[in-house]
């Protein structure tokens, strides 16, 4: 109960920052939307290369912007915690009886709220461009992006209170996202790749969510490929959620 | 006195800072008490371990050793309990610059579970109280140095804690704004018995505003009592002489220091400054003394120590800027 209302608190107090500076959601809508509309006509004309994976282009490159989507959406917020760290509002909240799990869960519901408002303008600029998949699919998609989002969020926060360093998050960021991006098919699908490289990939837990959700837009959704990425996609919030606590938890030490 | 009047009991406090593989003893094992609607003044010079010794006694640092009892509650065992029953100003703020001076009051409040009606209403009366009317709906960041600090005071207030502690809550204040914090801090303590515990550089503070003192140096306690007691521990009285030249004030050094209990006798140019008991039962003897050599001061003056004085015996360093 007190975990509950201490994380609407801590959720209210953020969101009414967040619409505050409806800038910096439009920001994290642009780069999908650029992608949707300089790249995505680009990709409609290698879908009858040999290797391109079944389904029409946009079943293949909406998936990858949803999962780019939900990793970067969550992936900068860091550096708003170390801003708020340096003004005290950290520690002010830690010096209250608010359940420490509540202060990073009320932060992170925010952003997968503003997650779930970009994931809904990103499929409907999809759909105006010809991306055409039934309504669970969609849904599917969309918990999928909640899911990373969260993840990442809780992560991004973690890392940004652990080190409480612009100069030392920005680089960590940058450092974990060109990989992530490179090695997930998420622009391109992996099957395009040589051998070497797709097995590389299969390293990257984020492929595997891309090619689920890419089955799911197929109309596919009893088979390994959906069960392993959206099981992956589950792991990684259980284990980011703890990550996230335990950090905020051993800021005392 | 009952342990249960005590709001803070401290033994041994001791915190170690971990940086670049070297160890900073930060706090090295305090012990304190401090009895309920007392108004305790925590002095000490910059990296004394002052902050180190609130952020420990407010649950925010895990204390490498020692113990403590804060507002009722063990430190160790129920740190829940003692934030329940606290309020602390952190010496570098407590607010965010993007967000309305409202939201951060009412969301503070209603993390110690009080509702946002009440907090908006107990939030204007501190604001009030403290000279800060009309900055509801303003942005944090807008506000000037001294507002914004006097807002922290305010955030640590609202859910009217048995127990505060203030890590330099005046810095930036101006006089006026000052001395109004001061009313308000003596008023918490006359109307609610609120305990308070405050961390200053301002001598002048301390010596008005707190019933007792604590004096910390190099993480350790270097003394304590009241303004008055300290002060009586000094050896005496001031005394301060200006002569014609240095060489007659280097001459007059001499006298004064074969004086019997004259203390920290100091000549600079053509000043002689010494510590002696009863100072205005020994001046006319030493002036009697300086004559027989031919030496006729231009100037005297004697002088009750100040707090500075205290401090500066105790530490070796003094606090005046
Ligand atoms: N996070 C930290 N990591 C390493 N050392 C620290 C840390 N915080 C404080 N210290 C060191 O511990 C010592 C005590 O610091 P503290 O902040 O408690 O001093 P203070 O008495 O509050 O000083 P001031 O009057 O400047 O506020 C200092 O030497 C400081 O450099
Ligand atoms: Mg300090």
């Amino acid at each position: 109960m007190k975990f509950l209302h201490d994380s609407w608190v801590i959720f209210k107090r953020s969101i009414i920052l967040s619409a505050q500076n409806p800038l910096w959601i439009a920001i994290g809508l642009l780069q999908p939307i650029l992608y949707l509309s300089l790249f995505g006509p680009l990709l409609t004309r290698m879908a009858s290369v040999p290797g391109f994976p079944p389904g029409d282009a946009w079943r293949v490159f909406v998936p990858g912007l949803l999962v780019q989507l939900g990793i970067f959406g969550g992936a900068f917020v860091g550096f708003v915690i170390i801003a708020e760290w340096r003004n005290g509002v950290i520690d002010r909240q830690m010096v209250s009886p608010a359940s420490r799990a509540a202060l990073i869960t009320g932060r992170v519901l925010r952003d997968v709220v503003v997650l779930l408002v970009q994931t809904i303008i990103l499929i409907t600029a999809a759909i105006a461009f010809g991306l055409r998949v039934p309504i669970e699919a969609l849904l599917l998609g969309v918990v999928l992006v909640m899911l990373l989002g969260a993840s990442f969020s809780a992560l991004s926060y973690a890392a940004g209170l652990a080190l409480k360093s612009e100069d030392a998050f920005a680089p960590m960021v940058n450092t974990f996202a060109l990989p992530v991006l490179l090695l997930s098919g998420i622009l391109l699908p992996m099957t395009l790749a040589p051998r070497w490289l797709q097995i590389a990939s299969d390293f990257n837990p984020f492929k595997h969510m891309v090619e689920a959700l890419r089955a799911v837009f197929r109309s596919e959704y009893f088979s390994f490929t959906v069960a392993l990425g959206f099981g992956l996609a589950l792991g990684l919030v259980i284990l980011s959620a703890w990550v996230g606590t335990r950090v905020f938890g051993n800021q005392t030490k | 006195m009952s342990s249960n009047d005590l709001m803070i009991e401290a033994r041994g406090l001791k915190r170690t800072y971990k940086a670049r593989k070297k160890v900073i003893e930060a706090v090295q094992g305090i012990d304190l008490s401090v009895r309920r609607g007392e108004i305790v003044g925590f002095l000490g010079p910059n990296g004394a371990g002052k902050t180190t010794t609130l952020k420990m006694l407010c649950t925010l640092l895990q204390p490498t050793d020692g113990e403590a009892t804060v507002a009722g509650c063990d430190l160790r065992r129920d740190p829940e309990g003692v934030r329940r029953n606290i309020g602390y100003v952190a010496q570098g703020g407590t607010t965010s610059g993007l967000a309305r001076v409202g939201l951060e009051i009412v969301s503070q409040a209603e993390l110690f579970g009080i509702h946002s009606t009440e907090a908006k209403k107990r939030g204007l009366e501190l604001l009030h109280a403290l000279d800060l009317d009309d900055i509801w709906d303003r942005p944090c960041g807008s506000l000037s140095g001294g507002q914004r600090r006097r807002l922290d005071i305010v955030m640590g207030l609202l859910h009217q804690p048995a127990l505060v502690f203030l890590d330099e809550p005046s810095t930036g204040l101006d006089p006026q704004s000052r001395a109004n914090l001061w009313n308000h801090i003596r008023r918490l303590r006359d109307e609610f018995e609120t305990t308070v515990f405050l961390t200053t550089h301002y001598m002048d503070e301390a010596d008005s505003l707190s019933d007792r003192l604590l004096i910390i140096d190099h993480g350790r306690i270097a003394g304590e009592g009241t303004s008055s007691e300290l002060k009586a521990r000094i050896s005496g009285d001031s005394l301060t002489f200006t002569l014609r030249d240095n060489e007659e004030a280097a001459k007059a050094g001499g006298v004064a220091g074969g004086l019997d209990k004259a203390a920290n006798v100091v000549v600079e140019g053509n000043v002689l400054k010494f510590q002696i008991p009863e100072g205005a039962r020994a001046l006319p003897g030493f002036l009697k003394a300086l004559g027989e050599q031919n030496i006729d001061p231009i100037g005297a003056e004697i002088a009750r120590p100040t707090l500075d004085d205290v401090f500066l015996t105790l530490t070796g360093r003094s606090l005046r800027d």
